[in-house]
């Protein structure tokens, strides 16, 4: 056996992805190929794929709920839908969308641009990486397991107790959505928990915390506040099934119970989760921009502190989504003007990507008119947040369609359009092919007009007193012409959405050949092959400032990054870690192998959820045994990883 | 590929103490753990707070078994501080008798809050007093279960061989889990058997 290796000074090096010392990185990296490949791969690349593909996918199911529901509210007095036909549908459109899409669509760019972004191979935890993945994948099937049976979820996103006791929702309906939620929290925890080690380790020498790009600071304030928020919303569901299934009294009020303790449980989350799904895409837009304005993003320190500073303090505004339960009107003062100190963070970012518009040359490609129609919905649905952070407003507004309107123009607008937006962008990069820019900007044409013409209406619709979440509506109350309105922009932003995915379709297969770097962008991602290779960079590369690739432009200090020369790193999967602030080199990181071990527990992890939602007992004793066994071969040390010498 | 040189600085390899990737992971496993408890808590202080009548409900809860319990954890995780600091000497056998030690220890604590469940003159089910009690001492208890569990598992890598003075930094991501059982089971038990002796 050769010696287990402690210390080693590591070979310096000049290479490219052509150079020979890339076969022996490739031989390392590149994983067993076929069905063995797809279902064992860590690659963070791979994985990162299967999350855009797989919430795209939930993002299109939610998208057909929605339209079926607009077909029902089109004139008054349909009948198209049932009422409780009408609840599981909005329910799970809510559910899909905020759940199932708005976050893993985020995960899915971050687990492809983070390592290339930071100059790393892969993620720190690679299999964690994988099993998350498989977990959001399972909890999504869970969710929709009693979709067919007429049994969804159908209380709403938020689920208010006592709706959601059993008492008054005796069926499988809301056992699927509390079991469903505190399995995707896990996926969603350990996913955080990766992006947070690998921010603090894995970032390239040079790389202080000063230089990273904004989309790591977006998606690692996202995961900092899952970590701290997600366990809310497991416990409230944990709490709820309790209830439900095994007559524990956490939410009855005959027995000391407090229904108003899920409001604040949920909201805990609810709020902070607000966050997670927008700071990233945010950052997508505060990356992309600079690339199509030719100029470094104005105000990098501010943008990147106000970030994480909207997250903070949105730990300390979720009772605005209570100022309907009679709390004290002290607690809702704080809680108010909480939510319209938001607004600073928010001006920040937004004044400065005006500037860097304002102050640059603008290319007008279809990923800048997302990012700079993203801009407009961005400050629309900022206001509209405003207003009903003031309390009296809100006592109005709440539970209407103004409410509505606003997170639509929150949600889409701040994480649709940039995601969209970002896709444009990166495209390139994940395939090798550039999307077509003339149907892309027709593309964003549609959806821009067709989601202002569907959602704007909505704000008025709700100052005029149309509640949400009603199935049908009598004729005389004037809401009939607007409805109609709501459902043409509506579809036509559906139309947009359609076409945007033919242009991938047929862009994965027909769309211009690429090069590394199209549109001449300034992080790392651009420096390696597109698509890059599995061991994602040659060398490990050095970072001299926040824009390696545009230093010779710039002319900012003497020191230049490099992206040709640097660790080698070629005895097996390695890369560098480094320390957390200031990124010097500081330990080599030996990385795991493709494996199936994710994938098996991720299999026991969902066969508990569904031995618990059946009252199996031997299903969930079964799935334990096997989440114990795998757990431990998981971690049991291994050479290859120098975790033991012998 | 053209060699440019040796790093002038030496760097260790792979997984050694804190520089292990699984170090930091644990932090961040803590950390959310911990929030979960809080959120625990959370929950029972304010159902605490808004109570009709008297709270507990039941009387103040006996000490005569959450006490023992209490001092089971704390020596537990000293014997566990003693085992590591033994192979950090390199002296596997010492940290084998600490990790033994400590499984013992965490096996009598969940003995023991097994007696004190079924002592108890009320169930899950009697109120929201209980539901909160047997939620809460239950979420921790499978906690202490996983850590019992860690350190067998810990004990058989350890007679196998597999750690020595450098490298056992499974053995410190272990440790960690098992401190912070302990002081979980701090704030519980201040929770529910301290707090309601200080109204």
């Amino acid at each position: 056996m050769t010696e287990v290796e402690t210390f080693r000074a590591p070979l310096v090096a000049r290479a490219t992805d052509r150079s020979r010392s890339s076969q022996i990185l490739e031989q390392n990296w590149k994983g067993p190929g076929g069905i063995a490949g797809w279902l064992s791969t860590v690659d963070h690349k791979e994985i990162g794929k299967r999350y855009l593909v797989t919430a795209f996918l939930f993002l299109l199911i939610g998208g057909i709920e929605a339209a079926v529901m607009r077909a029902q509210l089109t004139q008054p007095n349909e009948h198209l839908l049932t009422a409780e036909q009408y609840s599981q549908l909005f329910t799970m459109h809510g559910v899909t969308m905020i759940f199932l899409y708005a976050l893993p669509v985020l995960s899915g760019f971050s687990n492809y641009l983070w390592p290339l972004l930071l100059g790393s191979r892969d993620m720190a935890f690679p299999r964690l990486n994988a099993f998350s993945y498989w977990v959001f994948l399972f909890a999504g099937i869970f969710l929709y397991v009693s979709f067919p049976l007429g049994a969804a979820p159908d209380d709403g996103w938020f689920n208010y107790v006592p709706y959601a006791s059993r008492a008054y929702n005796p069926g499988i309906n809301i056992d699927v959505y509390a079991l469903g939620m505190v399995l995707l929290g896990i996926s969603t925890t350990v996913g955080s928990i990766n992006f947070i080690v690998t921010l603090l380790r894995l970032r390239a020498p040079g790389m202080s915390i000063n230089r990273v790009p904004i989309l790591i600071w977006g998606t690692l304030t996202a995961s900092v506040g899952n970590l701290l928020a997600v366990p809310a919303v497991s416990l409230a569901f944990f709490m709820l099934w309790m209830d439900r299934q095994f007559g524990t009294h956490f939410f009855d009020v005959s027995a000391g119970g407090q229904p108003l303790l899920w409001e604040h449980l949920f909201w805990m989350f609810g709020h902070p989760w607000v966050y997670a799904i927008v700071l990233p895409a945010m950052g997508i837009v505060s990356d992309g921009l600079p690339t199509f304005c030719r100029r470094p993003l104005v105000g990098y320190t501010p943008v990147a502190l106000s970030t994480v500073t909207a997250m903070v303090l949105g730990f300390g505004v979720w009772v605005h989504h209570m100022f309907a339960t009679g709390l004290p009107a002290i607690a809702m003062s704080y809680f108010s003007a909480t939510s319209m100190i938001i607004v600073i963070p928010s001006a920040v970012a937004v004044f400065s990507w005006i500037a860097t518009i304002w102050t640059g040359r603008p290319v007008f490609t279809s990923a800048f008119l997302f990012f700079a129609g993203f801009v407009i919905l961005f400050v629309i649905g900022g206001v509209s947040g405003f207003m009903t952070a003031a309390v009296p407003v809100d006592l109005q507004l709440t539970h209407t369609y103004f409410i509505v309107a606003h997170l639509h123009y929150t949600i889409i607008g701040i994480n649709v359009f940039p995601v969209v937006g970002g896709i444009f962008y990166w495209f390139p990069k994940f395939t090798g092919r550039l999307m077509n820019e003339t149907l892309g900007k027709w593309t964003f044409w549609v959806m821009f007009i067709g989601f202002n013409v569907g959602f704007f209406p909505m704000h008025i619709l709700g100052l005029v007193g149309m509640p949400r979440r009603i199935y049908t509506y009598p004729e005389g109350l004037g809401w009939g012409p607007l409805n109609l309105i709501v459902t043409l922009g509506s579809y036509l932003f559906a139309i947009g959405v359609l076409m945007f995915v033919v242009n991938v379709l047929v862009s994965l297969k027909r769309g211009k050949v690429a090069g590394d770097n199209p549109w001449d962008g300034p992080s790392l991602e651009w420096s390696t092959s597109s698509p890059p290779p599995v061991y994602n960079f040659a060398v490990i590369p050095t970072v001299a400032s926040r824009y390696p690739l545009w230093e010779a432009r710039l002319h900012q200090g003497d020191d230049r990054s490099s992206t040709r020369q640097g660790f080698l790193l070629d005895k097996g999967r390695e890369t560098m870690g480094t320390t957390s602030l200031d990124a010097e080199p500081d330990v080599i990181l030996k990385m795991p192998s493709d494996a199936y071990s994710p994938l098996l527990l991720a299999l026991a992890l969902a066969a508990l959820f569904v031995g618990a939602l059946l009252h199996s007992w031997w299903l969930l004793g079964a799935a334990l045994v096997v989440i114990t066994l795998a757990s431990i071969a998981w971690l049991w040390p291994q050479r290859s990883l120098s975790q033991i010498e012998t | 590929m053209v060699e440019v040189g040796i790093s002038r600085t030496t760097l260790p390899v792979g997984s050694l103490a804190h520089h292990a990737s699984g170090w930091w992971g644990m932090l961040t496993v803590i950390a959310t753990e911990a929030t979960l408890f809080a959120y625990l808590l959370f929950s029972y202080f304010y159902i605490a707070s808004h109570a009709q009548d008297a709270w507990p409900p039941h009387g103040l809860p006996k000490l005569s078994l959450a006490i023992p319990c209490t001092i089971l954890l704390v020596a537990g995780s000293v014997t566990m501080w003693w085992g590591e600091r033994g192979i950090n000497r390199d002296r596997p056998v010492r940290l084998m008798l600490g990790i033994a030690a400590s499984a013992v220890l965490g096996f009598v604590f969940i003995a023991l809050e097994g007696v004190e469940w079924a002592k108890e003159p009320f169930h899950l089910t009697s109120d929201v007093y209980s539901s909160l009690f047997f939620t809460i001492t239950g979420f921790h208890l499978a906690h202490v279960i996983v850590g019992v569990v860690l350190l067998t598992v810990l004990f058989l890598w350890t007679a196998l061989g597999y750690f020595d003075a450098k490298r056992h930094s499974a053995v410190s991501i272990g440790v960690l889990y098992w401190h912070f059982i302990t002081i979980v089971w701090l704030a519980v038990f201040f929770t529910f058997y301290i707090a309601p002796r200080l109204g």
